[in-house]
């Protein structure tokens, strides 16, 4: 039952969703695509949009599913399975919680944990990028306008940095990738 | 009644603080710190650097954690509900809207093509993001190499559209770091939580 599974499935988000946003991200992308409600590209686009708008992406991101997939229940059911253990965690162990987090071996968990989902957010940042540059609508080959895309981005995610002494931040990098997008995918 | 007044408080100042703050993150970190610390004194400096170890080093969003500890200890459990639900309304409200016209939004061209290149931005962000953990991580062998292996597992599945959850990675990770403390007779190690904890911010 689709109810059930959006629960399940953003409850496991929210478990597991260590380091922010970003270690959300493969979480939510497992969960979507094994359950075949959003394709990568619409996925994709969902994060821009959950970048773009206030408020904490994983919300954004379980209400999107939750609405695509079955409208105004779905997307609470999604959106309080992503928050309730945060919920939890706070109201229950407030007092204990500090202790816990000290105990030794909980820490060799977090240790293993930590690592793992970063080096799962970079897999997903490197396969995106090389499954937009290596994609086009005729099958597996160079993607020539995407290459162009994502070298400019990369130069200006990077190059930014020494010229205004802070990165772009990812709302500016969506809106020049947008203008840069009208350009290159309109000539 | 002054209760009443405390509980719309509490709701309507972090329905401000969850509008008005894109990219989630430390940015709605700072605000809540600048409003229920400074502005509200609703809690302490020292409550906040709390909450934030314990937020990084718990799964969720962090603004959710802050907002729930914030709203427990100034009115209890309905307290914590109005800070939460607070916080989460607005994106709510604001992404449903999104989710009924973003597929006809997307059928026109100019926006189409738009979208082509947010999408190619959303990959550079999701790379940086990880390159910004990795330099906050703590450079031990054991979890670099659970870095990299991770790395390559995912890398793996994903190019191969394999049949295998990232949260199996997880507790195989969870696993490994677990044996090979215990294995090495789980010393106790000062300081070294900290740096755990500090590992895996994003943004």
């Amino acid at each position: 039952m689709i109810y059930w599974d959006l629960f399940v499935g953003f409850l496991q988000v929210g478990c597991f969703a260590f380091g922010g946003a970003y270690g959300a991200i493969p979480l939510i992308r497992d969960v979507v695509l094994s359950n075949g409600w959003l394709t990568d590209e619409t996925l994709a686009y969902m994060i821009a949009v959950a970048e773009s708008t206030p408020g904490p992406i994983m919300i954004n991101l379980a209400t999107y599913v939750g609405s695509s997939q079955a409208g105004i229940v779905g997307s609470i059911l999604a959106t309080l399975a992503v928050v309730l253990p945060s919920f939890i965690v706070i109201i229950v162990l407030t007092a204990a919680l500090k202790t816990a987090m000290k105990n030794k071996y909980v820490q060799a968990v977090i240790r293993g944990m930590k690592p793992c989902i970063i080096g799962i957010v970079l897999a997903t940042g490197v396969y995106m990028i090389g499954n937009n540059v290596l994609t086009s609508t005729v099958g597996t080959m160079l993607n020539v306008r995407a290459l162009i895309l994502t070298v400019l981005l990369l130069a200006i995610t990077y190059g930014a940095k020494p010229i205004l002494k802070k990165k772009p931040s990812p709302i500016i990098l969506i809106v020049i990738a947008a203008l840069l997008g009208v350009v290159v995918y309109g000539v | 009644m002054k209760q009443n007044n405390l509980l719309a408080d509490l709701l309507l100042t972090f329905m401000k603080i969850g509008l008005f703050t894109f990219g989630g993150g430390y940015v709605m970190i700072g605000f809540i710190e600048d409003i229920c610390v400074n502005k509200k004194k609703w809690i302490s400096h020292e409550e906040m650097a709390d909450i934030l170890v314990i937020a990084e080093s718990t799964p969720g969003p962090m603004a959710i954690n802050c907002a729930t500890y914030v709203g427990f200890v100034q009115a209890g459990f309905v307290g914590s509900l109005m800070t939460t639900l607070g916080i989460v309304l607005p994106s709510f409200v604001i992404i449903y809207l999104i989710s009924m016209v973003l597929d006809g939004f997307l059928e026109i061209t100019l926006i189409a093509h738009a979208f082509q290149g947010i999408k190619i931005a959303v990959g550079v962000l999701i790379f940086d993001a990880a390159l910004g953990m990795i330099k906050k991580m703590p450079k031990k062998p054991l979890m670099k190499g659970i870095m990299v292996c991770a790395f390559i597992a995912m890398m793996v599945i994903n190019i191969f559209a394999l049949r295998f959850s990232t949260i199996a990675l997880m507790i195989i990770a969870a696993i490994v770091s677990l044996s090979v403390f215990i294995a090495k007779g789980a010393p106790d190690m000062k300081g070294d939580g900290k740096g755990a904890m500090k590992g895996g911010a994003a943004q």
